[in-house]
């Protein structure tokens, strides 16, 4: 009988959310992080923003960056305690707590999402 | 999960190495490949901030610009450059490592891992353009 085991999956999420993070975060965090604090641009108004962020495919979008992102995080993040700190002993409450704060994270993102006019 | 990550005794004791906690500071290559793990926890800072402005987007005008007013802090500025820096590499970390991932077939022909990559910076150009254009397009 074949084991069914979460691994491929995990790291088919850890992959898709680096693609994604990679993708959108360098942007994000210029403008929203870097260019408009020092007003090297002017922030977008709030009227832009609720018309952007109100866009359903943009909703779409920012649900999977911030769900996949999360999931990257949690993967990375629990490979790395595992391999840097060398604390094998602890690797079922990390992958809970990395996997579990990963699951809390994204029903927070749809909720909040789910909140825009 | 459960027993996918059991260690068993069956190696003599004696003949393991000790390795110290901080053996990725002891080479170049090692401190990289840590640096480039570490970048993780900047993605999950983001996601949060992200959420943060979304919370303050959805709360009126009148958390939008306090909103604003707390990236410019210095701490979250800081920050925030801190987390910039981190992701470049973090993208180019991971579009570099890319073509060995992803194997793409056109027809029956392998499409060269130097195309896979050039796909994927065309495609971070083209996303940080679209981004802008809807934030700060006319």
């Amino acid at each position: 009988m074949i084991k069914r085991h979460p691994e491929p999956l995990l790291w088919m999420l850890f992959s898709a959310g680096g693609v994604m993070s990679a993708m959108f975060m360098p942007i994000l965090l210029l403008l929203f992080g870097v260019a408009f604090p020092l007003g090297w641009l002017a922030a977008p108004s709030h009227e832009r923003m609720l018309l952007v962020l109100g866009n359903p495919l943009v909703g779409l979008v920012l649900f999977g960056l911030c769900a996949l992102s999360l999931f990257h995080w949690a993967h990375r993040f629990r490979h790395t305690l595992y391999d840097g700190l060398q604390i094998k002993h602890l690797n079922e409450v990390i992958a809970v707590l990395t996997y579990g704060a990963a699951i809390v994270g994204s029903v927070a993102a749809a909720y909040l999402l789910w909140q825009i006019p | 999960m459960a027993g996918s990550h059991v260690y068993t005794d069956y190696h003599p004791r004696w003949l393991r190495r000790q390795v110290s906690t901080y053996w990725w500071l002891e080479k170049r290559d090692y401190f990289a490949f840590i640096l480039r793990e570490a970048t993780c926890l900047f993605v999950g800072w983001f996601v949060a901030y992200l959420l943060l402005m979304v919370k303050a987007v959805v709360g009126g005008v009148g958390s939008y610009q306090p909103f604003l007013d707390w990236s410019a802090t210095p701490w979250v500025l800081t920050l925030n450059v801190v987390s910039f820096l981190f992701m470049i590499y973090h993208a180019i970390t991971f579009f570099v490592a890319a073509p060995q991932a992803m194997v793409v077939h056109v027809g029956r022909r392998r499409v060269p891992g130097n195309l896979v990559l050039a796909g994927h910076y065309v495609a971070w150009a083209a996303v940080s353009v679209i981004v802008s254009w809807l934030l700060l397009g006319a």
